[in-house]
């Protein structure tokens, strides 16, 4: 298989901070690309160096096989790139939006106006394609950007957390045309906080922390490194955690809460067992919740710590 | 096509951009007609006749003969403070981002504002000779007199636009323009804007001389009512040129920087 993108030993600081710190991905054509990661660890620097908006310190990025720094202009060619901050002009219509990308592609009037068009159509935008973009909702600005992505049909699309602030249903919008333009051979390479739409999206990802590739893999390889669900269970006083944690040997017993954590599914029939069974010796549970592994869990399971920001706000408290 | 007819190309369609960006909000067109406009009320209507005894052999017959080409060089002031914050909004919001990851040439964007700048400057100066004729403005220009007003214009606005462009690139929000905009704009009034030079006292009169908008204006003023420019016109020429170059330059290596650096 073809790359579309790769990178090796990507290095980049700024004023001595050191942002990446020895990247190396490889891209297939044709497929979904996540790379994962929480605040500041270096997944926008990545994007920007390989859309040639910023110089690398050390190492190469290929992008449809061009060298970015010594061939931008044949890179930029074959890219489109929506990054997390609106790329419209917001003193223009989202229809002259799409014009003025147009026109900067040579596309020549009929086609241009052709191509604005469906695009305006498929993003749900044909009502406000008169308005002014700085009139449309945050929802509405997104599409737009990515309608004038698309413009171009690129080859090679960066999406720099194209869902965060995304309400439900444009999320699952931003979802459906990703699927809809791997179909159609493009080359996506995404990032993203949430783990649920790295799972849903990517053939592939790779977790970054601190500008390293922690982990790399399938979806499915990656979650076999994440502990799986559990439920827990805080109780009234020290006896009835005494009671449970001698009946549930392979629980995780914290004194300091009185909570006790078992591992589960999560489903709700086991989640019954489990309370019926301790029902049976009376140890009275006062609350319970299931939790299912997020991105700090991948993190923990991964780095042996928390994701910079849950470090924050457990020294907060 | 070439890489130049690919740039004019570009460039081409940035300038339908930013005169689109105009016509929308015509609102900044309007002010850079409106502002000098009031000052040439101001000055004539009262102080005119002050500085009129104060110009001694050099007065024209009327006082707003002396004044309209210092207001002229203050509207194309007024315009390249619109292209500042014009070019600082685009550099500082998210549009840029997209334009530098595109095909296309790299100082379109640029070459867009320069020319969508020269195109409001030749329409806002030429509200305001209107406006002058009407309040007894008699220029005594022929043709290719007028032809040379136009030139003069152009080549001070190009000066002006390039050095904007520059400053607005440079700024990391559209505050950080207000240094160059209080320069442009208070410039002329040390200059033979208002007074000649000659009248002015100790190192303010050194400094009116030698400051680049007064030969300027002292072309205007000779092309437009006869009046003797001394070697104004190639000094004139020379520091619209020299400028040009500057803010060129100094805006090419602005924009090839690492964005948000």
């Amino acid at each position: 298989m073809t790359s579309a993108i790769t990178a090796t030993g990507l290095r980049k600081s700024f004023g001595g901070k050191v942002v990446l710190d020895g990247i190396d991905l490889d891209v297939a054509a044709g497929t979904t690309f996540s790379l994962l990661g929480p605040n500041g660890a270096g997944k926008t620097t990545t994007v920007q160096i390989m859309s040639t908006l910023v110089h690398a310190d050390g190492g190469e990025v290929r992008v449809a096989g061009h060298d970015v720094a010594r061939d931008p202009a044949a890179a930029r060619a074959a890219i489109g790139v929506t990054g997390q901050f609106s790329a419209v002009d917001n003193l223009l219509t989202g229809e002259e939006n799409l014009l003025l990308i147009a026109d900067l592609h040579h596309l020549g009037r009929t086609e241009g106006r052709r191509r604005a068009a469906g695009l305006l159509d498929k993003f749900d935008l044909a009502d406000a394609a008169r308005k002014t973009a700085a009139t449309y909702s945050g929802g509405m600005r997104r599409r737009l950007d990515l309608a004038m992505t698309l413009v171009g049909d690129p080859q090679v699309i960066f999406l720099d957390e194209p869902t965060t602030g995304l309400d439900p249903r444009s999320r699952r919008m931003m979802w459906q045309t990703i699927r809809e333009l791997v179909a159609g051979g493009v080359t996506i390479f995404l990032t993203t906080q949430q783990l649920d739409e790295a799972d849903e999206l990517a053939d592939r990802i790779a977790v970054i922390d601190h500008g390293k590739v922690v982990a790399a893999g399938s979806p499915e390889e990656l979650k076999r490194s994440i502990p799986g669900a559990s439920v827990r269970l805080r109780f009234a006083g020290p006896a009835g955690l005494d009671a449970a944690a001698r009946a549930l040997g392979d629980a995780v017993r914290h004194d300091d809460t009185l909570t006790l954590e078992v591992p589960s599914d999560g489903g709700a029939i086991a989640v019954r067992t489990l309370l019926n069974r301790l029902g049976d010796m009376a140890a009275e549970v006062d609350e319970v919740s299931v939790h299912t592994p997020d991105l700090d869990d991948v993190f923990f399971a991964l780095t042996g710590r928390l994701t910079a920001e849950t470090a924050e706000m457990e020294n907060v408290r | 096509m070439t890489t130049l007819a690919l740039a004019a190309w570009d460039s081409a369609t940035m300038t339908r951009r930013s005169l689109r960006h105009v016509l929308r909000y015509p609102v900044t067109l309007v002010t850079g007609v409106l502002i000098p406009v009031l000052l040439l009320l101001l000055f004539i209507g009262v102080f005119g006749e002050a500085l009129k005894q104060g110009l001694g052999a050099a007065a024209p017959s009327a006082y707003i003969d002396y004044l309209v080409p210092g207001i002229l060089v203050m509207t194309a002031g007024y315009g390249s403070s619109t292209t500042a914050m014009a070019v600082n909004r685009d550099s500082t919001e998210g549009i840029i981002g997209r334009f530098r990851t595109m095909a296309i040439s790299p100082t379109s964007v640029l070459n867009g504002h320069v020319v969508s700048a020269l195109a409001r400057t030749l329409v806002s100066t030429a509200l305001v000779i209107g406006v002058a004729i009407g309040l007894g403005f008699r220029p005594t220009a022929d043709v290719v007199q007028w032809l040379a007003v136009a030139g003069v214009i152009v080549l001070l606005a190009l000066a002006l636009s390039w050095l904007a462009v520059a400053v607005g690139l440079a700024a990391k929000a559209v505050e950080g323009t207000t240094g160059f905009i209080l320069v442009v704009q208070l410039l002329p009034f040390i200059s033979s804007a208002i007074v000649p030079a000659a009248q002015m006292s100790g190192s303010v009169r050194w400094f009116a001389a030698n400051e680049p908008f007064t030969p300027v204006i002292d072309t205007l003023r000779g092309l437009l009512t006869g009046t003797p420019d001394g070697d104004g016109a190639v000094a004139a020429v020379a520091w619209c040129v020299g400028l040009t170059l500057a803010g060129y330059v100094w805006a090419r290596a602005l924009s090839r920087r690492d964005l948000n650096r």
